[in-house]
């Protein structure tokens, strides 16, 4: 049976099918509940990482800010967390009841203003949407209308991941500081600390993910796509043609800004808390050395690449606690050195080649026949 | 845990206890009968925490990678001693102690995750870690939610109790009050310049000090307050206005690696602190080694222990941390309280008769520990420690001397009424 997708390839159905079985069937069977639950922060990165895809890999602009949009997301989610967490029963002991606690440590007595939409739970749900495109388009537009471009908006970026840092750090009573926002409990009065409530937000997020794969998909191969990628290989002559570049790179950039919005808000659901550390420099790198892992040409090898790259460090973390940054260290380096493609390059060049072979001298004998197999492009 | 054993242990109580040591598999030979005494597990265990016939898991948790490592790493090596020396003298209801060490790599969800690992998959007993605020309230909803036990030991805000953590370190207006009135009283200080990290326990701690200065001490007041962000080294403005305000006394809560540009730069400005007043609550013995001595040599600091204390317990202390962990080491605040941890656990387990989260949650309040380096402690109703306060004066050797300790053990009071 050969499938002939207008929307997905034979690979890349493949590809799709085997995450499918693998997030939907393999790991929630095999897994306790607490792996099941890192597995659902790994796959947060994810939609980073896919947004990522879009934008550096097609569109040719590297951002190392995404943490911006990953907190902003995320913040968004914990502040109507944190909300319904601070009812006024919940906070008696406080001077101020009904306001979150780090509020009132810090003398403040009256919710401020921007907090009072997220009572609202659609709000919410908007907000973790548009606030980070808004924010994308106003970064895009200021810069890319003005042609700043490469090395210069990856710098600006990292610098924006700064001062948003220093931002949230600095204004302690509106955002939690350093700290963060803790002890978040019940989403629209359901317990999201229950074993069986981690059960159903990993899969609320596996289905989000895939739509996302699935938006990310429809994007890259409409004439949309074709242009991003155009862009990045001559911009010179996309612009020459016509077309105005800065709409297309605000666009590719509000896109990734929305899909790492929407990992955000799943991390705080999933972990719990939203603090500043997912929001600097150093989480923004991070985040694109998955998608550099995975390939960052590929939407599939993104979610690869945050699944193996956490899980590793899961695993070295555990084996040796003093050591595994070093091999974790030595881990990019040599996916750098010898796999500049990352993993989806492996596949592409090594693998897949050998399973064409295989099956075109299986179809010369049989026809039918799909061998199974990982992801790829 | 014997494999953090150094050979050469030379002192003879210890070689006692290390004789002691060669002799117990020989004993459990003998079987069971041998150790009537200890109580069966069934007992003392009901909540399927890692105990065994003959052994009990606990966790350690701080970050040994990131930038915190380096004050956390102290922590990790006075834990371990501990545990060690637990075990020497034949563990806990007659169980070994074994440790599974987990890094929070710096990371606050990371803390929270291992925090995770520690109680579902491994059943630890009990766990000795985390450092900064951050991670504590990260971790904090675990062990209310799987119903664990953390041993924290750093000097914190306040502002929080929970069933499920003892707090071995002070929390604020422990290190604070008594600090203020000493320097008050002995120096006749009346003016202030608070100065901080910008981060949640230099705000409150300075917030606590205000209202102390401006309520409590007669005609004293605060004549400055700044914050910097965390890993600031650009001190020059602030120490210009220091030098325009005189005040009496620069209260400083700086902390991590800003230290060494702060109090550098106070000394390139000028700033003798043989004459002026400094007194801080941020700088152990373990900054100072970064710091280095001679440009902090002078400054009062605000602590429960220094290395320097001469007490019996200290003295057997330090040298046999130095033994384990090399003669370099220095011995800060912190250091001391993260010793405490797997001691007091001991304590009340042995008190509760059983490991059951519930029951040493129930039995920590009046736990004391009269072989602590710091001299004497007792566990409060509220699950800090009921400790003295003391002030030190820094030397050029990197070690603080006692200037001044308060005569009673100091109430610890997380919820201060007046001062939030």
């Amino acid at each position: 049976m050969v499938i002939n997708s207008r929307f997905f390839n034979r690979s890349e159905l493949l590809g799709f099918l085997a995450l499918a079985v693998l997030l939907l069937l393999i790991l929630p069977l095999s897994l306790d509940i607490f792996r099941l639950n890192l597995v659902a922060k790994y796959l947060t990165y994810a939609f980073v990482g896919i947004g990522l895809v879009l934008c550096w890999g097609y569109g040719g602009i590297l951002s190392l800010g995404q943490g911006v949009f990953f907190g902003l997301g995320g913040y968004c989610m914990a502040m109507y967390l944190k909300l319904e967490a601070s009812s006024v029963a919940n906070t008696k002991i406080q001077s101020t009841p009904g306001i979150p606690d780090f509020m009132d440590w810090n003398q403040i007595t009256q919710l401020p203003l921007f907090w009072k939409p997220f009572h609202s739970f659609p709000v919410t749900l908007l907000a973790i949407l548009l606030v980070p495109a808004f924010f994308a388009l106003i970064i895009g537009a200021a810069m890319f209308k003005r042609r700043v471009g490469g090395v210069y908006f990856a710098i600006i970026t990292q610098a924006i991941a700064a001062i948003l840092t220093i931002l949230i750090v600095g204004q302690q009573g509106y955002t939690g500081g350093i700290n963060g926002i803790t002890d978040l409990r019940t989403l629209h009065g359901w317990d999201i600390r229950t074993d069986h409530a981690k059960f159903i937000l990993y899969f609320v997020e596996v289905v989000l993910l895939f739509g996302c794969i699935v938006a990310a998909q429809f994007i890259r191969l409409t004439k949309l796509g074709r242009i991003l990628v155009a862009m990045r290989e001559q911009e010179d002559r996309v612009r020459f043609s016509g077309y105005s570049v800065a709409n297309f790179k605000i666009f590719a950039f509000c896109a990734a800004a929305v899909f790492a919005a929407i990992g955000g808000a799943m991390f705080t659901l999933e972990v719990g808390f939203m603090s500043p550390s997912f929001v600097g420099i150093v989480p923004s790198i991070e985040m694109v050395i998955y998608t550099a892992v995975g390939g960052r040409m590929s939407i599939f090898g993104a979610v690869w690449g945050a699944l193996l790259v956490n899980f590793a460090k899961t695993s070295l973390s555990e084996s040796f606690p003093q050591l595994w940054l070093f091999g974790l260290g030595a881990l990019f380096i040599a996916v750098v050195l010898a796999f500049p493609n990352g993993l989806a390059g492996v596949w592409a060049d090594h693998i897949q080649p050998r399973i064409d072979r295989l099956l075109a001298s299986r179809r010369s004998k049989s026809a039918g026949l799909v061998a199974d197999g990982a992801p790829a492009e | 845990m014997s494999d953090e054993t150094k050979p050469g242990l030379k002192s003879p109580l210890r070689r006692k206890l290390l004789m002691g040591m060669a002799a117990l598999p020989a004993v459990s030979m003998l079987g069971r009968p041998a150790f009537a005494d200890v109580p069966a597990t069934s007992a003392v265990n009901t909540t399927g925490l890692a105990v065994t016939d003959s052994e009990v898991t606990v966790g350690i948790l701080h970050s040994v990678t990131g930038t915190m490592a380096i004050s956390e790493t102290g922590s990790v090596e006075a834990e371990k001693l501990a545990i060690e020396q637990i075990n020497a003298a034949g563990g806990v209801l007659g169980r070994k102690i074994k440790f599974i060490q987990e890094d929070g790599a710096s990371d606050w969800p990371t803390f929270a995750e291992k925090a995770k690992k520690l109680l579902v998959n491994d059943k630890c007993a009990a766990v000795m870690g985390c450092w900064t605020s951050a991670s504590r309230k990260a971790v904090l909803p675990v062990f209310e939610q799987y119903n664990g036990m953390l041993y924290y030991p750093t000097f914190y805000e306040g502002l929080e109790q929970s069933k499920n953590v003892i707090y071995t370190g002070q929390e604020a207006t422990q290190q604070i009050i008594a600090g203020l009135d000493w320097v008050n009283k002995t120096k006749g200080a009346k003016s202030f310049y608070l100065l901080g990290s910008d981060y949640i326990w230099p705000r409150t701690s300075n917030k606590i000090a205000r209202k102390h200065i401006e309520n409590h001490l007669q005609g004293c007041k605060v004549v400055g307050e700044e914050y910097f962000p965390l890993g600031s080294t650009q001190f020059n403005s602030v120490i210009n206005k220091i030098k325009l305000t005189k005040p009496d006394v620069i209260y400083a809560i700086i902390v991590g690696g800003s230290n060494v540009a702060f109090y550098k730069q106070l000394k390139a400005a000028g700033i003798d602190l043989s004459k002026q007043t400094l007194l801080t609550i941020s700088v152990t013995e373990d900054e100072i080694d970064g710091i280095g001595g001679e440009n902090i040599a002078g400054a009062y600091a605000c602590m429960k222990y220094f290395q320097s204390l001469d007490n019996p317990n200290n003295k057997a202390f330090v040298p046999a941390f130095k033994k384990m962990w090399g003669e370099k080491t220095v011995i800060g605040d912190v250091t001391q309280a993260a010793y405490l941890g797997p001691w007091l656990w001991k304590l009340t387990v042995e008190k509760a008769g059983s490991f059951d989260i519930d029951k040493i949650a129930a039995a920590s309040p009046g736990v004391e520990f009269k072989g602590a380096p710091e001299g004497y402690v007792r566990i409060h109703e509220n699950h800090h420690l009921w400790s003295k306060t003391r002030v030190g004066r820094a030397k050029a050797d990197g070690q603080y001397e006692l200037i001044y300790e308060t005569a009673d053990l100091v109430e610890p009071d997380p919820f201060p009424k007046g001062y939030q």
